[in-house]
């Protein structure tokens, strides 16, 4: 197995259980097509890492782009969600322009396509300016996918207005995806350039990693809370890729795993939340009393993103910061995991924030029990399982990733 | 095992007291009278040395051992505190509370272990230990201004307790041990460390400037508590210079002896002077029990063996007599209803008894030849005076201003014109008569014969 | 059998999110057998400690490999210091539930998050693999959220999110610090008794070694980042405020003792005199801070800074006296301040509902609440250093390094000794000995929990005072182990 087919499954799961935790009857009368634009974005995400030359990679990249832009406009009765399809539209067109751009120029400058073909041509001949553009066009494309800042700003208004399990299915699977991808071309296709690109990287990861958190912490919407803390992980996921590259896979495709798994499982319970009263903070006031299991998963879930221990998010974190300062030369990078780690230590707070509304405060006037499908229920219990027993035993996960890398090495 | 046992009884006396009230509180100071006085019997006062030792390891890496034994200097301490213990309860019998007389079986407790105690960590925690009961003792059944004066005994002799005890560490810290005999024979402490051991011991006797703490707490505590304090825990503070400072600094008090020998002159002479000027009764007591103190630093100071035996000597009679005069103190401010001095006139013509015996105290206090006051006085000034000269010298004023401020009081108190309310002011009944009684007698008794106690002393 | 406190603590926790919601008694019960079960193996590693004929040498109970892919294993061990303070934590837990026995709304909620947090201290305590450390130092940190915020009183969630943004902050500081250790030595372990070995280069250790006891020494109460430690301890319930200022004080001072020290011995001597200086400050500041406040609470909260000074102060003089008497004070003063917080929440603030020094003075407790009075005045006499209890011994030994390695700073410490006096003299006189003999409120009685808990801290604090070989025949010789040998190179003591 190799790590595509790690990264493909991991995919194909979360699809699967974005798709089965969706209800499209509640916001939509079009369930059949929702269901294939589901379908038509997981497809362009396989082909995404499967893709090995930058072609094929731009054009799964549309299509799983349309694919959700359209989804994101799917609540035909709620003004917000068609803003935030516009929205993202016309950024991701932006930013698809200029990946194409920066591809084309790549193309120019090497003559051709392949990723392996391209870092042979590369090394081959001394780099042209022009290279560099394309690279940093390039680069900026991907960022926007990624909402990594500072090209993240359609983030918020999407994860708030899109309906809430095309907004999970965003956050989390086409992460994977895309941050995939985005290690292979750099990884495979532009390894000489490392010097390069890495400094464009770290730049990114840190206004990244502040940004989302100071942002993060006067939000009074849940969604837009996760959106922007979506930007900081994007940022603590940037920096496995400064690391060595026998370091900076695992740490990669563990952290964004883990991180898809948890994002999913705290949209799925806002989600829940929303159809029982709202997705603001107030509204989750003494949540605990009228759903206490699922309290608890969300306890698990906002956990595992401030990155406390023994759940998965810190452990994720924690390889990454090891990943990155052990890459050459030694200790080079601390200074960015004193950052990473300082901004980590700002989220505890938002995060806490969400968890003091569901446990601490006292329920505001609805306090019925809450009843969610059972399905809906099993899948967050099952998430949350996940991401404790990943943080506890991430072997389960790790042992794989890097027989998978030391079989089939890049 | 014996002295171990002494300590013991009121310890436990005081829990029982608890539960069965004073009779058994003074049960408890009795049996602990009877046991010193079994001690004083198989006491060899010609053997040199500590008698009735005990050791015990407690903690080995840090030097403390579990350490008692009983010199002459001890056993007539403990003699002390066993004497005034039933004195002092009998005093306070009006209090109904078995708290108070608990609180006072724990301080007895504490006095018999610091007088025992012959390692400092040893040492150091009846030292402590036996303030939390009196601070108790003077706050809760004491006067108007009782808590002030409690908190501002408590924290000045914490005050030095801590200081000494930082100087003790420094003097573990160089030579390795707590034990007494140990460190008068090794420690080569420096004058800061004697610094630190001095305050602490001066602020307990007390000597002039760090006395402050004394005429208040003294005035307001109870009677019985003021009896003790005066009588026993007053000593404690010499009984530290004469086992602990003499010993393991000589040098250093022969450095310092000169100013050391004005701070006594003072204590002498300052305290006396404020008694001139003093209104409350009782505070007449207190600031005459620092004068009297005075002399037995200034006989330590004077550093001669023979002024160590009048130390001593001092330091029991004027517990006795000083207990006395607050015995008598109470029971006028329980019949009048008030300590101040010009309240009361010519009380000797209804109440002859109480004059006749308030008077030897008096007398005793002032030093008359025949009473015991007189012969500790006379040994210290006999040795001091060839050794300390003009501090000595000046210390005989006190003597002076002793003998004028009692006097009056004496002539203010018993004799003049007898004002109306006090025309059926009851005189001594038997049952303070008896209780008064032990103490009369032995100012007679050492007056005229100190053998017994000198005996036990020449070979400590 | 001491790693059972780990696992029986986590246990308890589960088992009781599982019991059913409105039945408070079932909940204190289940929690008071998991917290005796873990009390029963700390002090069977304790007797098997003492009994051992090397009480000093490190014991391995647990060593399996856990994340091979960055060197981590799941290793647990023990040594004179960690069965003395799992022994704290193990009495600490019991008398903790005892004095919340009257906890009605949410218990099973309480108690779960109060059974993971001690099953968290007991991690810390028994951990040698530094990741696994800072695992259980991590897990920590939430429980003590929720208890405030959920249970607490004054300003609860800000004392609440305070905390644990201090202690999250102070552990980022540790993981940068650890990760930077772990990539230098390139060894691919996170065993400490490993890394030990590692010959850090100096000037990497200066700073590793600052950061690190910096980030253990805020949870410490390392002056001048105490402050979220009396905001904190006032806002708590009392079980929490107990728990806070009795033993999680005291992971930061362990951390920083035993990763910080033993891991940088030479950026330990590069900073040793300025950390003390910084330990003397909170020894004065928090006794002086205490003399002047009006809140019952608040008294104790800055008396905890004062005390944890003494530790802090202990730990740097490098002696092996000063860091024996740090340990057995970590010790004395995890059970005197649970035994006064217990009086001033448990006991007062639940009855008089006021914790105002002034407002307490009229309502004349020495008559009306005796036990509780009796208990302070004990408390009061431990707290103040007397001797017969156990902060005496542990003083005396803090102060006697102090002296042969800073001895002005010693001289200033004794001053801190003095101020504490007048303090905890000053509190206690305001608060039970009113003047007003008349007045007397009535309260109800206290309850047999309270009083065994009560009486069971004051047996611990007792029995040490006069026994201290109790635990120094644990304590001292761990100092002597392999371990710890690098602190002493250079030291000479």
């Amino acid at each position: 197995m190799t790590l595509t087919h790690i990264a493909q499954i991991a995919i194909i799961l979360l699809a699967l259980l974005a798709a089965g935790l969706s209800k499209p009857r509640g916001f939509t009368r079009h369930v059949g097509e929702y269901f294939a634009l589901l379908l038509l974005a997981s497809l362009g995400m396989v082909i995404l890492v499967g893709a090995d030359n930058l072609l094929l990679i731009f054009v799964a990249l549309e299509l799983l782009s349309v694919s959700v832009y359209a989804l994101a406009a799917f609540d035909k009765s709620s003004p917000a969600s068609a803003e935030a399809a516009l929205k993202y539209f016309l950024f991701g067109g932006m930013a698809a322009a200029f990946t194409l751009f920066g591809i084309s120029l790549v193309y120019g400058v090497t003559g051709e396509i392949r990723l392996e073909a391209i870092a042979n041509a590369l090394a081959a001949k001394p780099a042209e300016p022009i290279f560099y553009v394309g690279l940093v066009m390039t680069l900026c494309g991907f960022a926007f996918k990624l909402a990594a800042a500072p090209f993240h700003w359609w983030a918020p208004d999407v994860y708030q207005g899109a309906p809430t399990p095309v907004a999970a299915f965003i956050a989390s699977s086409s992460k994977v995806a895309s941050f995939y991808v985005l290690a292979r071309i750099l990884f495979i296709a532009f390894p000489g350039a490392r010097t390069d690109w890495m400094s464009i990287i770290a730049a990114l990861a840190v206004i990244s990693m502040l940004l989302g958190n100071v942002a993060a912490l006067v939000q009074t919407s849940v969604k837009r809370l996760l959106a922007y803390s979506a930007v900081a992980h994007a940022g603590y996921a940037l920096l496995a890729l400064l690391a060595d590259p026998q370091h900076a896979w695992p740490a990669l495709i563990f952290y964004t795993i883990t991180y898809a798994v948890t994002v999913l499982g705290a949209f799925t319970v806002v989600a829940v939340a929303e159809q029982n009263g709202g997705a603001n903070m107030r509204d989750l006031a003494g949540l605990s009393r009228r759903a206490p299991v699922m309290s608890f998963c969300m306890l698990v879930f906002m956990l595992s993103l401030a990155g406390i221990p023994p759940l998965a998010g810190f452990f994720g974190k924690f390889y990454v910061f090891i990943a990155a300062a052990s890459a050459a030369p030694r200790l080079g990078l601390l200074w960015l995991v004193i950052v990473a780690v300082a901004a980590s230590a700002i989220s505890l707070y938002y995060y806490l924030q969400v968890l003091k509304q569901i446990y601490a405060t006292a329920p505001g006037e609805k306090t019925a029990p809450l009843a969610p499908a059972y399905f809906t229920q099993a899948a967050i219990v099952f998430m949350a399982c996940a991401v404790v027993g990943l943080g506890c035993f991430p072997s389960l996960l790790l042992t794989r990733i890097t027989a998978a890398l030391t079989a089939h090495p890049f | 095992m014996k002295l171990t046992l002494l300590t013991l009884i009121p310890l436990v006396g005081g829990v029982l007291t608890l539960r069965w009230g004073r009779k058994a509180a003074l049960a408890a100071s009795l049996a602990a009278l009877a046991f010193v006085g079994v001690l004083w019997a198989m006491f060899d006062s010609s053997a040199t040395g500590l008698q009735f030792v005990e050791r015990a390891s407690w903690v080995p890496s840090l030097g403390m051992e579990y350490s008692l034994g009983a010199d002459g200097l001890g056993l007539l301490m403990l003699a002390l505190s066993a004497l005034l213990t039933p004195f002092a309860m009998a005093a306070s019998w009006k209090i109904k509370d078995n708290l108070y007389f608990a609180l006072t079986l724990f301080v007895e407790a504490g006095l018999f272990g610091t007088f025992t105690a012959q390692n400092f960590a040893h040492w150091f925690i009846f030292w402590e230990l036996s303030l939390i009961p009196a601070f108790f003792l003077i706050k809760l059944w004491g006067g108007p201004k009782a808590s002030r004066a409690a908190f501002q005994f408590f924290l000045y002799t914490m005050v030095g307790s801590v200081t000494m005890l930082a100087a003790f560490i420094a003097l573990y810290a160089s030579t390795g041990v707590f034990d007494f005999a140990q460190l008068s024979k090794s420690g080569h402490p420096t004058m800061l460390i004697f610094l630190g051991v001095f305050l602490g011991f001066a602020v307990k006797v007390p000597l002039v400037p760090f006395h402050t703490w004394l005429p208040d707490a003294y005035a307001e505590a109870p009677t019985g508590t003021s009896m003790l304090l005066t009588g026993a825990m007053s000593k404690m503070g010499v009984y530290g210079f004469l086992r602990i400072l003499v010993p393991i600094f000589p040098e250093q008090l022969k450095a310092a002896q000169t100013p050391l020998l004005w701070l006594a002159a003072a204590t002498i002479v300052l305290p006396a002077a404020a008694a001139f000027a003093q209104r409350d009764l009782k505070r007449i007591v207190a600031y005459s029990s620092i004068n009297h103190l005075g002399y037995c630093m200034l006989g330590i100071f004077a550093a001669t063996p023979a002024a160590y035996n009048g130390v001593v000597l001092q330091m029991f009679n004027h517990g006795i007599t000083a207990a006395a005069l607050f015995y008598f103190v109470g029971l006028i401010e329980e019949r009048g209803g008030s300590r101040d001095l010009y309240h009361y006139g010519g009380l000797r013509q209804v109440a002859p008894v109480f004059c006749g015996l308030m008077g030897i105290t008096v007398f005793a206090s002032v030093g008359l030849p025949g009473l015991n006051g007189f012969v500790g006085e006379f040994l210290i000034y006999q040795s001091a005076l060839p050794q300390a000269g003009w501090p000595a010298l000046v210390s005989v004023l006190g003597l002076l201003l002793t003998a004028i401020f009692y006097l009056t009081l004496l002539q203010r108190v018993f004799t003049g014109l007898l004002p109306a309310q006090w025309r059926h002011w009851p005189d001594l009944t038997a049952r303070e008569r008896w209780i008064a009684a032990p103490a009369i007698a032995l100012m007679f008794a050492l007056g005229v014969y100190p053998q017994p106690l000198l005996r036990l002393l020449n070979l400590s | 059998m001491l790693a059972w406190t780990i696992y029986i603590s986590f246990a308890g926790a589960a088992l009781l999110m599982c019991l059913p919601e409105k039945r408070p008694a079932a909940a204190r019960w289940t929690a008071l057998v998991a917290a005796l079960a873990g009390l029963a193996c700390a002090v069977a590693g304790w007797m098997a400690c003492r009994q051992s004929p090397n009480p000093g040498a490190l014991v391995d109970l647990v060593n399996k490999a856990w994340i091979p892919e960055v060197g981590v294993r799941f290793h647990l061990a023990s040594d004179g210091i960690s069965v003395t303070l799992a022994l704290l934590t193990g009495i600490a837990a019991v008398v903790g539930i005892l004095f919340s026995w009257n906890i009605e709304q949410r218990a099973k909620e309480f108690f779960a998050l109060y059974l993971a947090l001690i099953g968290g201290v007991y991690g810390v305590f028994l951990s040698f693999d530094l990741f696994l450390l800072f695992v259980f130092y991590e897990i920590a940190i939430i429980p003590k959220y929720f208890l405030i915020a959920i249970w607490g009183s004054t300003r609860r969630e800000y004392g609440a999110m305070k905390l644990a943004l201090y202690s999250f902050v102070g552990s980022a500081m540790v993981l940068v610090g650890l990760i930077a250790a772990y990539v230098v030595a390139g060894s691919q372990t996170f065993d400490l008794v490993e890394l030990a070995k590692y010959p850090f280069p100096a000037a990497f250790q200066n700073w590793a070694f600052l950061l690190v006891f910096i980030g253990f020494a805020i949870l410490a109460g390392l002056w001048p980042f105490h402050t979220w430690a009396p905001t904190g301890h006032v806002a708590a319930p009392t079980a929490a405020s107990m728990l806070l200022a009795g033993v999680v004080m005291k992971l930061g001072a362990y951390g920083a003792l035993r990763v910080g020290m033993t891991l940088f011995p030479i950026g330990l001597h590069t900073w040793q005199n300025y950390i003390a200086t910084l330990a003397v400050i909170g020894i004065v500041y928090g006794a002086t801070v205490a003399l002047v406040q009006k809140d019952f609470k608040f008294v104790i909260g800055y008396s905890s800074v004062s005390h944890m000074g003494f530790v802090l102060l202990g730990m740097m003089t490098l002696s092996q006296i000063g860091l024996s008497g740090a340990t057995l004070q970590m010790f004395s003063h995890g059970i005197i301040a649970g035994l006064l917080f217990a009086v001033v929440g448990r006991m007062v603030y639940d009855r008089a509902h006021t914790r105002d020094l002034g407002t307490l003075q009229g309502m004349n407790l020495s008559k009306s609440l005796p036990f509780a009075a009796v208990t302070f005045v004990i408390a009061g006499a431990a707290s103040m250093g007397l001797p017969g209890f156990s902060g005496f011994i542990a003083e005396l030994q803090v102060l006697t390094g102090a002296w042969r390695a800073f001895p002005t700073l010693m001289m200033l410490a004794a001053l801190g000794v003095i101020v504490g006096v007048a303090f905890t003299l000053r509190a206690m006189t305001k608060a039970f000995f009113s003047e007003d003999a008349a007045a007397r409120s009535h309260f109800p009685a206290i309850t047999i929990p309270e009083r065994i808990g009560a009486l069971t801290l004051v047996a611990a604090t007792l029995a040490i005072g006069l026994y201290p070989r109790l635990l120094m025949d644990v304590i001292t010789p761990s100092f002597n182990s392999p371990l710890m040998q690098p602190l002493w190179k250079g030291a000479g003591r």
